[in-house]
């Protein structure tokens, strides 16, 4: 997995900062419920995965989303806008500290962990999701994009289901 | 109408097996009931992959019902299923999902077992310094993990804990053999692994996953994307008691065009925007083209495609069920038709494309019937009986086979 192999660089601070306000904005979106802006933060080629620690500790490839290119996940919002049946929630991303590091090829290798809050119609509001996002990031006419965004749930058990990306 | 003697307030079943009283998803003494008469009952219980007891030493914690099961398999290779108890105190022996281990070793009192369950040793038997200990009349012998009987068929490992159940062949029939040693009948790889809790009574996703009338219309991603799917032969098999059932799909229409696609891969006409997703290629003779498969209680085989799981599901409580996912490949397969498991398995699983609805759904007849206990569910879909249909899916034949099967285990006549 690309974004496990760390490279020593630093980043300068302008970038690290940059990065952290790319990475805000992504939770903040996605919990303002703007899930049409969700594939704008990759790019065309992007990597989009949510596995689990088991998964990805053992090699396995398959884990519980995955989208190789835009166009997958393009589906998944018109899947889970026009096509899946579920009850109404809504998502709160908190993310922690992000460990930002400079590759050798120019891009960004950046990890971060993260929990996640899902509120219910019904009000009831619970943890439903915490682990770490291991992204590759690069830069696109100035911008930001994720090449490639592993989200890695710390346990093997989803709650209910998985429909809203993380 | 017959009353159940086991039952401190008799249930009373309505006629047939097209009625289902909304109790026994919410009764608890049903619940209990079920643990012995089913769980621990005449039944085969799936309880893990070989591949997690592959090597001798291996070592996996399972489930029957709701007791905590260890599987192993001993420096013999033979295997070992037993209750994850201590003879002592009656701690969990092992705690970790899957280990390698010379011997199980509890770590409350140190109580030592062989890989086979028999203890080795008690920590300070003889005292120390000539005081404390163990009674002269101690024997080891005497306490041991309590077994279960074993058996596997097609990389899977079952267990029961009853003399009376027969042999596993038996138990699951020709046509089920068959159709896993259609499916499973190879050295198998597995490709991913996950859970998903949901909120119901088991019995609510056991009816779930023979229920073929649901399945194109509460999942509705396949012609949302105008994924082609022409009018398609199908058939529901039952087995003989009416326990297990196989549920399949020819794309039939389909195959011819297949021929003249490159390689052996062939793709669906779609509105999809990344269509790597349904890639896919003919990988039987037989035609069928989706299917899948349930073995009483608790163990379902499902191949979509290309995409090949096995589900089972562990009951946690009276409206509580966690239904594990192991995506499965072959040795066999070369890198690009792993890659197509690998894309296809969006489809399933708890964000699954055509499956997450399926974690909340029965969540939803949970919610809707738990207060009304004297009321019963409606399945008359296709008929009052539970007969193997091979000609139309618009059916709850595999649904009354269900309740034909769990009212006769259960006494509920
Ligand atoms: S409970 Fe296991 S050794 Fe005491
Ligand atoms: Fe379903």
């Amino acid at each position: 997995m690309a974004a496990q192999l760390r490279a020593e660089g630093q980043v300068d601070a302008a970038t690290w900062l940059r990065i952290e306000n790319f990475l805000a904005d992504y939770v903040h979106r996605l919990d303002d419920g703007l899930i049409d802006e969700w594939t704008g933060f990759f790019t065309e080629d992007a990597v989009y995965q949510i596995t689990t620690r088991e998964n990805f500790e053992a090699g396995y490839p398959i884990g519980i989303m995955l989208c190789n290119g835009r166009g997958m996940m393009e589906d998944r919002v018109l899947a889970l806008k026009t096509a899946n049946v579920f009850e109404p929630h809504t998502h709160c991303h908190i993310v922690g500290r992000p460990d930002v590091k400079q590759r050798p090829d120019g891009s960004i290798a950046v990890r971060s962990n993260f929990s996640v809050y899902r509120t219910m119609e019904s009000g009831e509001t619970g943890l439903f999701a915490i682990g770490k996002y291991l992204d590759l990031i690069v830069m696109e006419g100035g911008q930001p994009r994720f090449k490639e965004r592993r989200v890695i749930l710390d346990s093997r058990c989803v709650d209910v289901l998985l429909v809203y990306p993380l | 109408m017959n009353l159940s003697p086991a039952l401190a307030e008799p249930l009373a079943w309505p006629e047939g097996v097209a009625r289902v009283p909304f109790r026994v998803f919410s009764d608890p003494e049903i619940y209990a009931l079920e643990q012995q008469k089913i769980f621990r009952g005449p039944i085969w219980n799936f309880l893990c992959m070989e591949a997690d007891v592959a090597k001798p030493g291996d070592v996996r914690t399972a489930w029957v019902g709701e007791t905590p099961i260890v599987v192993t398999r001993d420096h013999d290779e033979k295997l070992h299923a037993m209750v994850n108890r201590c003879a002592h105190k009656g701690a969990l022996v092992c705690l970790k999902q899957r280990e390698n281990l010379e011997s199980l070793t509890c770590v409350y009192h140190a109580w030592n077992y062989s890989l086979d369950g028999k203890l080795k040793s008690v920590a300070f038997r003889n005292g120390l310094k000539g005081k404390g200990g163990m009674p002269e009349d101690f024997d080891p012998a005497k306490h041991r993990l309590q077994p279960l009987r074993v058996a596997t068929f097609c990389g899977l490992v079952f267990g029961t804990f009853s003399d009376e159940t027969e042999p596993l062949e038996a138990y699951l029939g020709a046509p089920m053999s068959k159709f896993l040693d259609r499916n499973l009948g190879r050295p198998l790889k597995v490709l991913g692994v996950h859970s998903q809790m949901i909120h119901n009574n088991w019995k609510l996703y056991a009816e779930n996953v023979r229920d073929s009338y649901h399945a194109t219309l509460l999942h509705t991603f396949y012609t949302t994307f105008k994924v082609n799917r022409l009018d398609m032969d199908g058939g529901i098999i039952l087995s003989d008691k009416k326990w297990h059932h196989i549920s399949y799909t020819k794309r039939s229409t389909l195959a011819a065009e297949n021929e003249y696609e490159t390689v052996h891969s062939g793709q669906y006409q779609s509105d999809l925007a990344g269509p790597e997703l349904l890639k896919a290629w003919d990988e039987f003779e037989d035609g069928i083209t989706h299917s899948i498969q349930t073995i009483f209680p608790t163990l379902v085989v499902h191949f979509t495609l290309n995409s090949l799981a096995v589900r089972y599901f562990v009951p946690r409580g009276i409206d509580k069920t966690e239904l594990f996912w192991v995506f499965l490949g072959y040795e066999r397969d070369d890198a690009a038709q792993e890659q197509m498991r690998v894309m296809q398995g969006n489809l399933t699983g708890a964000a699954g494309l055509v499956s997450l609805e399926d974690g909340c759904i029965n969540e939803f007849v949970q919610r809707g019937t738990r207060t009304s206990p004297d009321e019963q569910a409606f399945i008359e879909m296709g008929g009052k009986v539970a007969e193997s249909n091979e000609s139309s899916r618009a059916t709850e034949a595999s649904v009354r086979g269900f309740w034909h099967g769990y009212r006769d285990i259960m006494g509920f006549h």
